[in-house]
């Protein structure tokens, strides 16, 4: 079921009116029977799978915590006979025991995600490599299954940790994994911050309810007016390569990270405005990405949880092992204290983002992707002192203007980098952007070209007003936010707003045929 | 104490570490320097800093990660 369908807007305003008279207790119950609903419509095949990594997940989490009291308890009983030694490697057995126990579970789960979204991808390089003619499996990836596994990956984890003690009640857990506005595009939530409203009871709250509406709202608007509206002009520059070249690179750059940003936002938006209408806080995932000054911080504002679900799960442990502590210590031997001491940072980081390239899909255009922006990102980290006398030396570089010119350049670097996704394969990537200084065309900007990929001067009329209400709306939610400004309106000119804002989407949203507006570009990875 | 400031005083030099509390929350360490510490500390102290130690509460000041430490060494 899409969150652009009316099916959905009608399952929502059930599940919303129920949620909120019933009683709170079997609130979050109401919420598992709905998500249990809301997945089914992908078929029974992902709901199969969906369960197998709740089940499991949840039976790691138990066993951990067993072991854990267990081995706790006849600590606290011996405290008494034993020495430090014995407690010592005591502990380790604990601790070795539980880590048996999380390896299993990330290895089935992570092994399900592998066996279905890398297998094709893995026989088409032998069969590249070797002339072979394998057969591929062609499976039908579960949608979300990416988003579910890596916060149910996410929760084992943090129990191995001791973060937090492991959820007891089966059917809450499922709730966790499969709750429904997150469960195809994320945010990737932790369990210790979603579980602190997940679980209820919520009073039916005018004001929260209005302000999750108003947020839902916005992510249609974005979805529908300029995301899905953007369709056809990328789909057409991005697949006749032959026509589209050289000033149509930068011009396929603008609007994919046009489309990208309403799309993917727009979506979070949804998510997120739907769980506060429920009471429910739900993590961010965008800080206004299209404001940073450099790479670093973009992947600090945009596609937040999974940013820290890489840097939290597979930065940090990888480059704190005993493996990379081996090396580091190795190469700070061999090759000197400046260069050993990057060592462990820089490999760490070029894994983390091959696996985030990796993550994002099964095909060597993704591979690059994250690669890229790990040399530009290394790149940046190196020249950082030279920024700091830079920006020490030359007062201009300190300026409003000069953080304009950082943020355009890093929304240009970025848009380049992520057009490896729509032209879905590298060494046409490359190429097309090679005709950008070959046979760059300038004037065909001018010749109508524009108007013959499926959009008309009124398209480009919405998407431009879409684009500035984006832009002013991010400039306005970084002194107060916008919602707060609505909320302190009379409760006449509210209401007059929100229906103008609905008929505005009804209106000017893109829909019907030609449109594909039922898939979210997220929900494919 | 004064060895770990040395080590928090190369990476950033300019700032206060004996009074700042805010070194994550205010992004003043990022992760590529977090690493940095470990690295180093693991090698002037003799001690571990597992993963799941990696959590704002104690990286914030200089006073908690040398606490941090110092509990890693007891254990």
């Amino acid at each position: 079921m899409s969150f652009v369908s009316l099916g959905f807007l009608a399952f929502l305003a059930v599940l919303i009116a129920l949620y909120y008279v019933i009683p709170g207790k079997c609130q979050w119950m109401l919420l598992l029977a709905g998500s249990i609903f809301f997945y089914a419509f992908t078929g029974w095949r992902p709901l199969v799978f969906i369960t197998v990594t709740a089940l499991s997940t949840y039976a790691a989490g138990i066993l951990i915590g067993r072991v854990n009291a267990a081995g706790n308890a006849w600590l606290k009983d011996n405290a008494g006979s034993l020495d430090r030694e014995t407690k010592k490697a005591y502990k380790a057995g604990i601790k070795r025991r539980t880590r048996a126990v999380m390896v299993i579970c990330l290895v089935l789960n992570l092994g399900i995600l592998a066996v279905i979204k890398y297998t094709d991808f893995g026989i088409s390089i032998v069969n590249g490599i070797f002339g072979t003619q394998i057969g591929y499996f062609r499976f039908i990836l579960p949608l979300g299954i990416s988003f579910y596994i890596f916060q149910s990956m996410g929760y084992i984890i943090d129990v191995y940790r001791g973060k937090y003690a492991p959820e007891r009640n089966f059917a809450r857990f499922s709730l966790f994994v499969s709750f429904f506005p997150q469960l195809l595009q994320g945010p990737i939530s932790r369990f210790d911050e979603l579980s602190k409203t997940l679980y209820g009871p919520h009073r039916f709250r005018y004001e929260t309810v209005a302000r999750g509406a108003w947020r839902v709202l916005w992510g249609y608007f974005k979805k529908m007016i300029v995301a899905d509206r953007m369709i056809t002009a990328v789909t057409a520059l991005s697949g006749d390569t032959a026509a589209y070249t050289g000033v149509f690179v930068p011009v396929l750059v603008l609007f994919y990270a046009i489309q990208l940003y309403a799309d993917f936002t727009g979506g979070i938006d949804i998510t997120i405005g739907i769980a506060q209408m429920l009471g429910i806080d739900v993590a961010e995932n965008f800080d206004r990405p299209f404001f940073s000054l450099n790479i670093a911080e973009y992947w600090r504002r945009w596609h937040i949880t999974m940013g820290t679900w890489f840097r939290d799960y597979i930065f940090y442990p990888l480059s704190v092992s005993p493996g990379m502590m081996k090396i580091s210590k190795w190469s700070r031997e061999k090759l000197g204290q400046a260069v050993g001491k990057r060592i462990p940072v820089y490999l760490s980081t070029i894994i983390v983002w091959f696996a985030t390239g990796l993550w994002h899909g099964a095909a060597w255009n993704f591979i690059v992707w994250g690669l890229l922006n790990c040399v530009v990102i290394v790149i940046s980290q190196e020249l950082s002192p030279l920024y700091t006398r830079f920006h020490g030396r030359f007062a201009f570089s300190n300026t409003k203007g000069y953080n304009v010119f950082q943020m355009f350049r890093t929304f240009w670097l970025m848009g380049f980098i992520r057009v490896l996704d729509v032209y879905r394969d590298v060494p046409a990537t490359f190429r097309q952007v090679g005709t950008m200084f070959t046979t760059p065309n300038w004037g065909r900007l001018f010749d109508g070209s524009l108007l013959g990929l499926g959009l008309g001067i009124h398209d480009y009329a919405v998407i431009a007003a879409g684009c500035a209400a984006m832009l002013t709306v991010s400039i306005l939610q970084n002194r107060r936010p916008v919602r707060d400004r609505l909320m302190a309106m009379p409760v006449a000119a509210r209401y007059v707003m929100f229906a103008a804002a609905v008929l505005l989407i009804f209106v000017f949203g893109a829909y019907g045929i030609g449109y594909d507006a039922g898939q979210f570009i997220y929900t494919r990875f | 104490m004064d060895k770990l400031l040395e080590i928090l005083k190369e990476l950033h030099s300019d700032v206060d570490y004996e009074n700042c509390t805010t070194l994550i929350d205010d992004k003043i360490l990022d992760s590529f320097d977090i690493i940095s510490i470990i690295t180093e500390v693991s090698s002037e102290f003799d001690v571990q800093i597992p993963a799941g130690e990696i959590i704002p509460e104690n990286f914030n000041s200089a006073a908690s990660l040398w606490a941090l430490i110092g509990r890693l060494m007891d254990e």
